[in-house]
């Protein structure tokens, strides 16, 4: 019962979403079957509040080390969830937009998530520099290749390219630096990511399948029933 | 907490303050809600710089911007997902009544089975029921009922996946990498003498259209064979797969050049805010 | 004012790459901090001094360009908001450019996102783009906004084959029926063009995966650097064009303007946020050459680094 209906849920879903594609008359219920999936997807959302939620409120209650930040996570999540919920200061009706201008929700949007979120991944350009400085060292053949493209597309994609070498004539004009970024682009980087990408297609296909037919089962957890 | 921690604290809030009240009166001459907007502008500036705070140390602003983005992230995401999903498309469908009640068009009819129609009220249950079950997953007994959404999650994305990835990342690549080796529209192949005597190194020439299509073909074949783990990479494969590994060396550094470049642009999105949005120092 | 402070500017930066060269090559450490200094300033002194270049358009953004303005007037084009504010500072230019563009060549758009952070980020674009530059185009007729609904590559299975199943409405609750641009639309296989703008998944790969190839309906696609080279394998075959990063937004930025007497006076941030990425890359490059330098001497030395 834990372990046989899910692996039935998998095997029918899956069945149908392929046999669909070949079958248009199943497209309407492969459609409605997809419509779930998106709501158990909000469901999933749901989820992840609720454990947030849990987790914050048990470090509350047990006065755990930074407790107080705990209590900035639940104020915040409760505060956009009431705000959004019941669309405060929202300019039109129960039906417009949660996010429409001039509601809270877009003003917390714009002032709170937006800055906090683009400012925590542009962190990653400090880092990206300090790893430079640090790690990327042209120790044998294969690594020096990495570094001498990195080098042409860096320059290839700003005017400094165009400065450099802008003098090279028409009849050799690969070998300007934006037309040798250009080609590394179409040519060599498409072959490899080409080649990445096949490989993670198969990847993908015998996955689906191992999952259809119930081979991989690692999803389900370790409980045996 | 510390004497210092006390004193940046107050030092901060002071900062603060004064910030606001300057963007308020810059604000004044072009907008009505001048305090609000500068209220706002200076939250998103100060959350900017407690971000940015981490750069020197780990420290508590940091720690203060980082609980409370984790918090309305989440509430985010349930909230548009509420909104858009589960009133858009599920409530319309369970009842004419909440339909009316969200404001939202009755989407009534069924799953039509030719012997009779599965109403869509009664069809739509299914995934309440099995959202409910996802949600049994925070009880520590009923955890395992959890399975049964996750098995319809798993089951439509192999499903998906499967078909689109064998068509779309398997054969349409496959058959792309069989490119004409001897030229094609706009440089279709006019034998050995043409080719020599009119070769040059321009970028939209026939020399280097041609060493394209040689660098894909050859390029994809051995990097494939470099990812085949299930014969020894000596002799002839290993020379292939030798091919293939500067292959991906060179796309590994294109693809750090692009993320350099992404990265930058992130925190020059973000300086730019600080410059114009908050300081007006530019335009 | 400009001119002296590149000068100043030029004069910090390799003036400090030198310090930092001699300092690498004796072998003392040198702190993180002043790393992340030296990209603050190489970041920030060109926007203060608001140094910008003229871009030259690559053929991947050409192609892209070129799909969008030969369509005929009228042609429906979807726009779909796949990122976050994360994207944002790469993505909005492109976003904000290629609506200008299809707006001024008479399409019509459909504007949608698999993101919930994107309809919030396509709320501002309407707001501070389309509304104020194009007030005679009309919603429900020259365009509408459907939003954001949750189910990733679950929401494009089920639009390629019908799209009001999805999305009954558009953002405000009105009725796709109801709209004019929506009575010759029933699925996306009766659009003239997708361009989908994102970086993460669900994204662009996506849309070419589950719309694209299945319904034969061409993708345009606008993404964050980071993913760009990925989909270089579709292009041209599955992918008609490619915008990758700030770049490719500040390409097509110039393309508009040098097309499009309309737009020679518009805001460009993508080429705006080229002269400091310009900076950046050489402090980076200088970063990379400079440890390579010490790391060969010490080695040379016997040093174990």
């Amino acid at each position: 019962m834990k372990r046989q209906i899910p692996l039935l849920i998998t095997f029918f879903v899956g069945t149908l979403l392929i046999i669909s594609v070949f079958v248009p008359p199943l497209g309407d219920l492969e459609r409605d079957f997809t419509l779930f999936f998106d709501i158990i997807a909000v469901f999933a959302f749901f989820l992840g509040g609720g454990n947030l939620l849990r987790i914050h409120l048990m470090k509350l209650a047990n006065r755990r080390k930074d407790w107080g930040f705990s209590a900035v996570t639940v104020s915040g999540f409760l505060f956009m969830l009431a705000i959004g919920l019941f669309k405060v200061g929202n300019p039109g009706g129960i039906a417009e937009a949660v996010d429409a201008e001039g509601s809270w929700f877009k003003v917390m949007f714009d002032n709170v998530i937006n800055p906090l979120q683009s400012t925590m991944y542009s962190l990653l350009a400090f880092f990206v520099a300090s790893a430079s400085y640090r790690a990327f060292r042209a120790k044998n053949r294969e690594a020096t290749m990495l570094l001498i493209a990195a080098f042409i597309i860096l320059l290839g994609r700003t005017p400094l390219g165009v400065m450099l070498t802008g003098w090279i004539p028409e009849w050799m004009s690969v070998a300007q630096i934006p037309n040798l970024a250009v080609w590394i682009m179409n040519s060599p980087n498409l072959a490899g990511q080409r080649a990445i990408m096949i490989g993670i297609s198969l990847g993908v296909i015998a996955t689906s399948l191992r999952l259809i037919l119930g081979v991989e089962r690692s999803y389900l957890g370790g409980d045996s029933d | 907490m510390s004497r210092t921690a006390v004193i940046v604290f107050a030092g901060v809030v002071a900062l603060f303050v004064v910030s606001w009240m300057v963007k308020a009166m810059v604000l004044a001459d072009v907008s009505e809600t001048n305090i609000v907007d500068a209220f706002m502008v200076t939250v998103a500036a100060f959350l900017t710089l407690a971000i940015y705070s981490f750069l020197y140390k780990d420290n508590p602003y940091y720690k203060f911007a980082e609980h409370l983005f984790v918090g309305v992230s989440a509430a985010f995401w349930m909230v548009q997902g509420f909104w858009t999903t589960i009133v858009g498309n599920l409530l319309p469908r369970l009842s004419e009544g909440l339909a009316t009640w969200f404001q939202q068009p009755y989407q009534g009819g069924g799953y039509d089975l030719g012997v009779f129609v599965f109403p869509y009220s009664i069809m739509y249950w299914i995934p309440v029921i099995l959202g409910s079950l996802l949600l049994m997953r925070l009880s520590p007994q009923g955890g395992w009922l959890s399975r049964w959404p996750l098995a319809l999650i798993v089951g439509t994305t192999a499903g998906l996946n499967f078909v689109r990835y064998l068509r779309s990342d398997f054969i349409v690549q496959v058959a792309a990498t069989f490119v004409p080796l001897f030229g094609r529209d706009p440089h279709p192949w006019q034998g050995f003498g043409h080719f020599f005597s009119n070769l040059d190194l321009s970028a939209s020439g026939q020399f280097v259209a041609l060493l394209s299509n040689w660098v894909i073909f050859i390029g994809v074949f051995c990097g494939l064979i470099y990812f085949f783990f299930s014969k020894e990479h000596t002799g002839a494969f290993g020379k292939a797969s030798r091919v293939g590994i500067w292959i991906l060396m060179i796309t590994f550094g294109a693809s750090f050049g692009y993320t350099v470049m992404g990265r930058i642009s992130l925190l020059v999105g973000r300086l730019t805010f600080l410059f114009r949005d908050w300081l007006g120092l530019i335009s | 004012m400009t001119n002296i402070g590149v000068i100043l500017t030029l004069i910090v930066i390799f003036g400090g790459l030198l310090w930092l060269l001699v300092r690498s090559i004796s072998g003392r450490e040198v702190d993180r901090r002043i790393i992340f200094l030296f990209i603050f300033v190489s970041v920030a002194a060109p926007i203060i001094f608001q140094i910008t270049f003229k871009e030259r358009a690559t053929p991947v953004v050409e192609a892209l360009f070129a799909n969008i303005d030969g369509l005929p007037a009228g042609s429906k084009v979807l726009i779909s908001f796949d990122f976050d504010p994360a994207m944002a500072p790469e993505v909005q230019p492109m976003a904000n450019a290629m609506s200008r563009h299809c707006l001024e060549k008479g399409h019509k758009i459909v504007f949608m996102s698999l993101w919930a952070t994107g309809q919030s980020l396509m709320t501002t674009t309407l707001s501070r783009v389309i509304l104020p530059e194009f007030p005679e185009k009309v919603n429900g007729v020259d365009y509408v906004n459907v939003g954001y609904k949750a189910g990733n590559e679950g929401v494009l299975n089920v639009i390629v084959s019908d799209f009001k199943k999805m999305f009954p409405t558009d953002v405000n609750g009105v009725p796709l029926d109801s709209t004019q641009l929506f009575r010759d639309i029933r699925s996306c296989a009766d659009l003239d063009l997708i361009i989908a703008l994102g970086g993460g998944r669900p994204g662009p790969k996506e849309w070419v995966l589950f719309v694209g190839d299945p319904a034969d309906v061409p993708v345009g696609v606008g993404v964050a650097a980071v993913v760009a080279p990925q989909l270089y394998p579709y292009f041209p075959q599955q992918i008609v064009g490619i915008l990758g990063g700030v770049k490719g937004a500040a390409e097509y930025e110039q393309l508009l303007i040098a097309t499009h007497d309309r737009f020679v006076d518009m805001e460009t941030p993508g080429i705006d946020m080229m002269g400091p990425q310009t900076l950046a890359h050489v402090v980076i490059m200088a970063f990379i050459v400079i440890g390579n330098i010490a790391f060969f001497r010490s080695r040379s030395k016997g040093g174990s680094k």
